[in-house]
């Protein structure tokens, strides 16, 4: 019930809107009420709106607002990249991309695959329920 | 023999602003050297003799007749048509998806733009019945698929090739009028069907050579449930 991601310095969040739509920063100062600085490795240090961000599980270790060179230095040290492209939203999206890059002959391919596999699933199926029926 | 030529060097008289330069006319005939090549070709610059005047025609009696009114002269279209653009999209044996026609929905190889600006495109016959076909670039959706097409030679095709045979028609007789003419339907002459082959045997060896693309070209394109065409990528 009580809120377990907050806003903080240190915060990674994923930008849902605008143009750096899918971009994962760091919340690097509070601005005020509705807006943060927000920094990312490669990106220039810029405000947003609260509302564009989506807070993420994970939080570094930084001074309030750091250099490029200390903010890039504890990110590697946190290991952010694959903390995030091992969790399950980040695998999700991973795989939402991939999706959407599908050439129509990968389409197909694919089709082929899903019949097959379950094709394979039907066949075991079918020998336990003789067994059962046995 | 004369020095060989210099390159020409830039102007003598530099400007100190646009539009002012630093020398007279007096000082830069000097520093061009015009008396000096004067002096040398003994008191006058030297110069081409003067061309012969062209002689001018005999003089033209004037007309009898002027029409009454002035009629204006067309003027000559020299315009040669270009085969239409090809979308960057589409390169020889690139897998096309066709969409409108008997053959709609279906994936087919392309070949070649022909003079006309259609495409030269084939199935092939033996995978999805397609055969050699003309296909307007409109109506084609590009997929990024290619296939090796280096082996087929498509030389001997263009749009005389695929023209229809004209029908000669007897003049009817007026008791012939009420009969329907008897359609003469025509089967495909062997020489089209050899073509078809020459150029298919080589293109389904390298399909096969790729997995799933020979029943991938067998298959038809459809929309399901889903599908944003303006999302897809092809």
């Amino acid at each position: 019930m009580p809120f377990k991601r907050y806003v903080e310095i240190g915060r990674v969040a994923l930008v849902n809107y605008g143009k750096e739509y899918g971009r994962l920063v760091v919340i690097v100062d509070v601005i005020d009420q509705n807006r943060a600085l927000v920094d990312a490795p490669d990106m220039v240090r810029g405000q947003m709106n609260f509302k564009r961000l989506s807070l993420t599980d994970i939080k570094i270790d930084i001074p309030r607002v750091p250099k490029k060179k200390t903010l890039i230095d504890a990110m590697e040290a946190a290991d952010v990249k694959n903390k995030w492209e091992k969790s399950s939203w980040g695998r999700k999206l991973i795989v939402q991309k991939r999706r959407a890059s599908l050439n129509d002959f990968d389409r197909f391919k694919v089709m082929l695959a899903k019949i097959k596999r379950g094709g394979a699933v039907r066949q075991e199926l079918a020998k336990l329920k003789k067994e059962n029926a046995a | 023999m004369a020095p060989p030529k210099k390159a020409r060097m830039a102007s003598r008289n530099p400007s100190l602003i646009r539009g002012i330069g630093k020398f007279s006319r007096s000082k830069m005939y000097h520093k061009r050297g015009i008396w000096a090549i004067k002096a040398k070709h003994g008191g006058s610059f030297p110069h081409h003799d003067p061309k012969p005047a062209p002689t001018t025609p005999a003089a033209v009696k004037p007309p009898k007749f002027y029409p009454a009114d002035d009629v204006k002269t067309p003027i000559p279209n020299h315009r040669k048509p270009k085969p239409t653009k090809l979308r960057a999209s589409i390169t020889p044996g690139t897998v096309l998806i066709l969409l409108a026609g008997r053959f709609m929905g279906k994936r087919v190889v392309f070949l070649k733009q022909l003079p006309s600006g259609l495409l030269l495109v084939t199935g092939p016959f033996k995978i999805n019945g397609v055969p050699l076909r003309r296909v307007n670039q409109a109506y084609v959706i590009a997929t990024s698929t290619k296939v090796d097409i280096s082996q087929v030679n498509t030389d001997k095709f263009d749009d005389k090739y695929f023209t229809k045979e004209k029908k000669k028609r007897a003049k009817k007789s007026e008791g012939e009028f009420f009969e329907t003419e008897k359609e003469e339907t025509k089967a495909l002459p062997q020489e089209k069907k050899d073509d078809q082959k020459s150029v298919d045997t080589a293109l389904i060896k390298a399909i096969e050579a790729v997995e799933d693309l020979k029943a991938y070209l067998g298959a038809r394109f459809s929309l399901r449930s889903g599908m944003k065409p303006h999302e897809l990528a092809f």
